[in-house]
């Protein structure tokens, strides 16, 4: 990195990189046999240069620290990101080779505005990636752009990690202050031109990274993890080094204060992959953990529900083609296909078929467990069968006890660290007066909150609720059958259930007013409120949320019957 | 947007407190302290525009915590205080004031008395100013402390005297003291307000330096300037006074008479209606009948037999004098339908008469006469003393069955 020689030819030390990785003098265009040597995957390896038309060069800052930009930044957290997820267990694959290739693809994209410089500010910002692994190597994988090392014309490149030092404010007219080169330009962006960086943002890229390697890992766990900690998100910044220096307007950039939800991140990765210009994801085929079939049975057992229903899930995801292929894989920039949120679908399934086999209207399903009590009671041979009733209870007293602790959980949630964050350095020392008052607060208050002590992060995992068979208590009820409830017709296996209840019988516009439903509680049935409320906890979005899925489900499913509805109207009306 | 139900750092800092007050409220100070503990971090975000903010919040419920806690000591909670008093400078003398209760509490008077001197000196540009409320009452409290140490000398100073040694340190000491109280006690309770220990304390002192006049005049502002808010007690000390100072009972009864429109149901409505009865004067002793009725309105006298007695008296006088039954009929009119039920149950007759004879005799009478021979209070308590053979229930009886007629006079 630090190549320091001076050239043979020409003695100056001003050195480039060719394609082929060899150093070469820019002065003489000599050519050294001299290889980077790449063993470095280090995702710090972009070197930003600045040339000022002043051309005066001042060595690093007074308080220590040194210029660095804001997607710099972003870099950093998104390496800590996918760092921690490796440690979960993804692929490695996913940093070096395809995270790396997104961000590298989206500052090329974006620099394209970035060159757009106001007036009185000349500054040039080009960027050197390195990556050790050829992305080609893959051949499945189609190829990405490279992110050109751009030409000489451009002004002088540095390939040293070092960053060049100039002045640190941008522009003469901008009174605002930030520890990083760039932050009130950025904030001040236009925003049409690209699509601005945001802390939520990282988590759309790790989703984005998620599904192109079609890790099992959904957007409502990614997020569940980055609440409980085990994917940086919030205070990333403190693992800056110390020469980054973070205040002012950066602040605002990086500092977050409230966790991203679902919505926000699912949209926004859209919003991502088109802009890439990013080609078909990978098939999501039956075997992969995202397709429905995979989903529905996880979130069965999750949910305590027989694994018989898991037949039903099937025929209903069959039924109305959501299993297909071309309808789970992700095509960006085709705005045609609604996009798929797989872990609320297949919640969304399971609900559906709840609904055709319960009805849950607040009666026929105690009904059916009234009788399939009785059944039990006088059939004590082979396995039970499956009782609302004895499920309701179960699960509401275990949600209940898991709601009230992450309630609690969510009042405690520490926001700030110990790296002080100040607008500007006239109040830093007030800041860290206050910061060092919250600490002896909370020694004081940490002694007297008794034996409570903070637990250690748990372990993370894919399974909040959990349910084992081995329990004599009967509160599993994986293997329960559903006997009572279904009969046989011409072969077949149907529900008793003659009658079904569409959640709405119009849906609304999504692009008009961004829901296909408008969800109220007091509307519907309890238990179905209940059915939505325990999913809604499962996957942390709002009940709403899974309630647009179903009515779309209910939609495709019943759409010869609402078509003939809608046919027979209008012919009356004649 | 769906994002109002994004968690973010205010959400779950009032979700914080929220679970903090539920501890609080159910004195789980532990539970408390665990949750406070993660809300101080809202001390470094900035809450200008809210009402009441996370240092006022702190500090409250640190304070209660820290009192309360089984492990905390009152070192800590100095500790604490000292830190509290650093965050807003608004709220300074508050924090100090509110400091100095608790050490009081704690019986740490010469601390306390350091912190309100401490406190009394302290200037910060405009604030000073703004908060001269609440400087005053460092004033006062001071005064106060003042007050209790000359309080402290005179007692020493009284024991001492007996011996005929009279010791002129101390005798200095206390004028001294008294000084120092009196300045600081004179201001406070010209402010319109509701001084009532300060006022006692310089009444005391005035009247042991005999200065009666200012005694007097100080006792009169505080009672009868429109400009300070009612307050019986300021009639309680009047009249307190006045009756120290041997003033007719014209005077006292005027006092009084405020009082008793102000609280039907202070307890000094006895001393009271006592004195009516005594007086010559017929509308006197008819005001008399009417506060004794009144004070007897209220729950917690339905079990005061000197209360009944009183009444029992006036009442027992009028029927033998078999003048003014108007009154009593006058009385009874807004009581009758509701006083059988309150004061002359059976279940109430039972009871009077198992915890306390002399209650159910007086108030045998009352019924008696109020109500006939005939109402099942009178009839249980007499037939139950006449069974005991007491005298008086006897004579009660007799008495009774001979003014019989009365009631229906005045129902």
């Amino acid at each position: 990195r630090d190549f320091n020689e001076r050239c043979a030819q020409c003695s100056e030390v001003n050195w480039g990189l060719t394609d082929g990785g060899r150093f070469y003098c820019r002065s003489c265009h000599n050519v050294t046999e001299r290889t980077r040597e790449v063993v470095n995957t280090d995702f710090i390896t972009n070197s930003r240069v600045q040339t000022i038309s002043k051309g005066s060069r001042k060595q690093e800052k007074n308080d220590g620290g040194s210029e660095w930009y804001i997607c710099e930044g972003f870099q950093l957290v998104l390496k800590k990101q996918v760092e921690a997820l490796e440690a979960l267990g993804v692929c490695p694959q996913m940093k070096d080779e395809i995270l790396c290739n997104f961000w590298r693809c989206y500052l090329q994209k974006s620099k394209q505005a970035y060159c757009k410089r106001p007036a009185g500010e000349t500054v040039k910002a080009l960027s050197v990636c390195e990556s050790s692994t050829d992305v080609d190597s893959d051949p499945e994988r189609p190829s990405l752009l490279h992110l050109l090392s751009l030409s000489e014309s451009e002004g002088d490149l540095q390939t040293d990690c070092s960053f060049a030092s100039s002045v640190s404010k941008v522009s003469e007219s901008t009174s605002v202050y930030s520890g990083s080169v760039d932050g009130s330009l950025y904030l001040m962006k236009n925003q049409k031109e690209k699509l601005r960086m945001t802390m939520p943002m990282t988590l759309s890229f790790c989703y984005m990274a998620l599904l192109w390697v079609r890790e099992p890992i959904t957007l409502s766990e990614l997020l569940r993890y980055v609440v409980e900690g085990h994917i940086p998100y919030l205070n990333v910044f403190q693992h800056f080094p110390e020469k980054m220096k973070l205040c002012g307007l950066d602040l605002k950039i990086f500092c977050v204060e409230s966790w991203p939800v679902y919505e926000e991140v699912f949209n926004k990765m859209h919003e991502l992959a088109a802009y890439l210009d990013l080609p078909r994801f990978p098939d999501i085929t039956e075997s992969c953990f995202l397709h429905p079939d995979m989903l529905c049975m996880k979130y069965l057992m999750e949910a305590n529900l027989p694994d018989e229903l898991h037949n039903w899930t099937c025929r209903v995801v069959k039924k109305i083609g959501i299993g297909e292929v071309d309808f789970l894989t992700l095509v960006p920039g085709n705005k045609s296909t609604r996009k798929v949120k797989y872990d609320v679908l297949a919640a969304a399934v399971i609900v559906v078929v709840l609904k055709l086999l319960f009805l849950l209207d607040d009666h026929y399903e105690w009904l059916l467990s009234e009788l399939a009590e009785e059944r039990n009671k006088n059939n004590t041979e082979g396995g039970p069968c499956f009782e609302f009733k004895k499920w309701y209870e179960v699960v509401k007293h275990s949600l209940d006890v898991q709601q009230k602790k992450l309630d609690e959980e969510r009042a405690k949630y520490l926001w700030r660290c110990e790296k002080p964050l100040f607008y500007s350095v006239k109040n830093k020392s007030k800041v860290l007066k206050r910061r060092q008052m919250v600490v002896n607060l909370q020694n004081q208050f940490g002694k007297l909150s008794g034996s409570v002590q903070r637990a250690e992060k748990p372990n993370p995992s894919s399974f909040q609720l959990s349910w084992s068979e081995e329990n004599t208590d009967g509160s599993c009820f994986h293997g329960h059958s559903l006997k009572g409830i279904l009969q046989e017709k011409r072969g077949l296996l149907t529900a008793m259930n003659p009658d079904y209840w569409l959640c709405t019988v119009k849906l609304c516009n999504e692009k008009l007013c961004g829901h296909l439903a408008h969800y109220r509680e007091v509307e519907f049935p309890q238990s179905y409120h209940f059915v939505l409320g325990l999913f809604s906890f499962l996957l942390r979005v709002q009940p709403s949320y899974i309630h647009d899925e179903v009515c779309m489900i209910e939609h495709k499913l019943f759409n010869k019957k609402l078509y003939k509805k809608l046919k027979y109207n209008t012919v009356l009306r004649k | 947007s769906s994002n109002e139900h994004k968690l973010n750092f205010k959400k779950s800092k009032e979700a914080c407190l929220s679970f903090i007050q539920d501890a609080l409220l159910q004195k789980q100070w532990k539970r408390a302290a665990e949750f406070l503990t993660c809300y101080v971090e809202s001390l470094e975000k900035d809450y200008s525009r809210e009402h009441i903010g996370p240092s006022e919040m702190i500090w409250r419920i640190g304070s209660e915590i820290l009192w309360h806690h089984s492990q905390s000591s009152m070192k800590e909670f100095n500790c604490f205080i000292e830190q509290m008093k650093t965050l807003g400078v608004k709220r300074y003398l508050k924090v100090c004031l509110e400091h100095v209760f608790h050490l009081l509490c704690d019986g740490q008077i010469d601390e306390a008395y350091q912190n309100l001197s401490l406190a009394e000196s302290w200037r910060f540009g405009e604030q000073t100013a703004i908060q001269d409320k609440e400087m005053k009452l460092v004033q006062a409290y001071r005064g106060l402390l003042d007050y209790y140490s000359w309080s402290k000398q005179k007692n020493i100073l009284l024991e001492n005297g007996e011996d005929g040694f009279s010791d002129l340190a101390v005798e200095q000491e206390m004028h001294g003291y008294f000084r120092k109280a009196a300045v600081n006690l004179k201001e406070i309770i010209k402010i319109p307000g509701v001084w009532d220990i300060f006022v006692k304390c310089y009444v005391d002192l005035l009247e042991f330096y005999g200065d009666h006049n200012e005694a007097r005049q100080v006792l009169n502002e505080y009672a009868y300037n429109s400009k300070f808010p009612a307050n019986p007690n300021a009639h309680v000390y009047l009249y307190q006074f006045l009756k120290r100072q041997r003033e007719p009972k014209k005077s006292l009864i005027s006092a009084l008479k405020i009082l008793h429109d102000m609280v039907p149901s202070h307890e000094l409505m006895i001393e009271f209606n006592t004195m009516l009865q005594k007086s010559k004067k017929r509308k006197k002793r008819r005001l008399g009948l009417e506060v004794i009725f009144a004070a007897l309105d209220y729950a917690g006298w339905k079990e005061n037999a000197k209360a009944w007695s009183c009444l029992a008296r006036q009442v027992k006088q009028i029927v033998i004098s078999e003048k003014h039954l108007d009154w009593i009929k006058q009385e009874w009119s807004s009581r009758k339908d509701w006083w059988p039920a309150f004061h002359f149950s059976r279940y109430l007759a039972k009871r009077n008469w198992q915890e306390n004879k002399s209650l159910s005799y007086e108030k045998a009478l009352v019924a008696g006469i109020l109500l006939g021979k005939g109402c099942k209070y009178f009839k249980y308590v007499s037939h139950q003393g006449c069974k005991a053979q007491l005298k008086r229930f006897r004579v009660l009886k007799k008495f009774v069955n001979k003014h019989n007629p009365v009631y229906l006079r005045i129902s």
